[in-house]
């Protein structure tokens, strides 16, 4: 595709997401910062598109921005946050602390990145060079680039994952439920994991 | 440097502070789902350069992104019928 149409368009997804993180940070409300979690997860989508990794755009608009926050969603009407603002940012002087971190830490990373340059990754335009992998992507398609390491070299942590994602569902059941033998007591399955039983 | 991975460090300093002036819990949560998208931006853009692997982690960082909010959502389920509040402030069993 045109170069230039696709810088463009990297600029304007970077600068909303951008926008949309310090939104999530910044938010008035908390639905108001997961939507703009959304916002901000879909134009990463975006940029995903543009550097060529199809499956992975799909996944985060589907697993991230449809699933992941929607769980959020669930559980800031659930406990009922959705109004009432209140100020809960930290005082002055550890917000100035936290900006000094943060920046820190962000400077670092620049500094790191700036060290990279030469090593195939950094192209006059910005946005990275990916002959090899567009040649393979030709050869097996978006989504046998992928699946075909997934299923050889990596099929264990794959498989692992699945183990994972089962004890997440029965860990969160088993914190979450409520108790429903002592009494019907509210937070008798808040005190610990052995009071909910 | 490379604009992508720019982009990845702004978005995971903005992370960071975003988990340090908080206090509501699921807001704090939310900017750790930010740093994970960061670090998967960056390790898509690592993967034009140094082959699929990149994108690999990013599908395992975002299995275990979803299983991260699931428990700590519960957890914050939990601790919230107990406290009545997300405010983490307020999480002072463990302090002296």
């Amino acid at each position: 595709m045109d170069i230039d149409l696709l810088s463009t368009a990297y600029s304007i997804l970077a600068v909303v997401a951008v926008g949309s993180a310090l939104g999530v940070v910044f938010g008035r409300s908390p639905v108001a910062s997961l939507l703009f979690m959304v916002s901000s997860l879909a134009s990463i989508a975006g940029i995903f598109v543009i550097l060529e990794a199809h499956f992975l755009a799909a996944i985060q608009v589907m697993v991230y921005a449809g699933a992941i926050m929607v769980l959020f969603l669930f559980v800031i009407m659930l406990l009922n946050l959705g109004h009432d603002y209140q100020q809960d940012l930290k005082g002055w002087a550890w917000s100035m602390v936290a900006l000094f971190v943060s920046g820190g830490i962000g400077g670092v990373l620049v500094q790191r990145f700036l060290d990279l340059r030469g090593t195939g990754l950094s192209l006059g335009l910005g946005l990275p060079n990916g002959n090899a992998l567009d040649r393979s992507i030709e050869e097996l398609g978006a989504l046998g680039v992928i699946a075909e390491p997934l299923y050889t070299t990596y099929v264990v942590p794959f498989e692992i994952t699945g183990i994972l994602l089962l004890v997440a569902i029965v860990g969160a059941l088993v914190l979450a439920k409520r108790n429903v033998e002592g009494g019907g007591t509210v937070d008798g399955g808040a005190a610990g994991g052995e009071g909910g039983r | 440097m490379n604009a992508v991975l720019a982009l990845s460090a702004v978005l995971f300093a903005i992370g960071t502070l975003g988990v340090l002036v908080r206090r509501n819990a699921i807001i704090m949560f939310l900017c750790i789902e930010l740093q994970l998208n960061a670090v998967n931006l960056a390790l898509v853009a690592f993967s034009r350069a140094h082959g699929i692997d990149g994108q690999i982690f990013v599908f395992f960082v975002m299995t275990v992104a979803a299983a991260e909010a699931a428990v700590g959502l519960a957890i914050i389920i939990a601790i919230f019928r107990h406290y009545e509040t997300v405010d983490v402030g307020s999480f002072n069993l463990l302090k002296w």
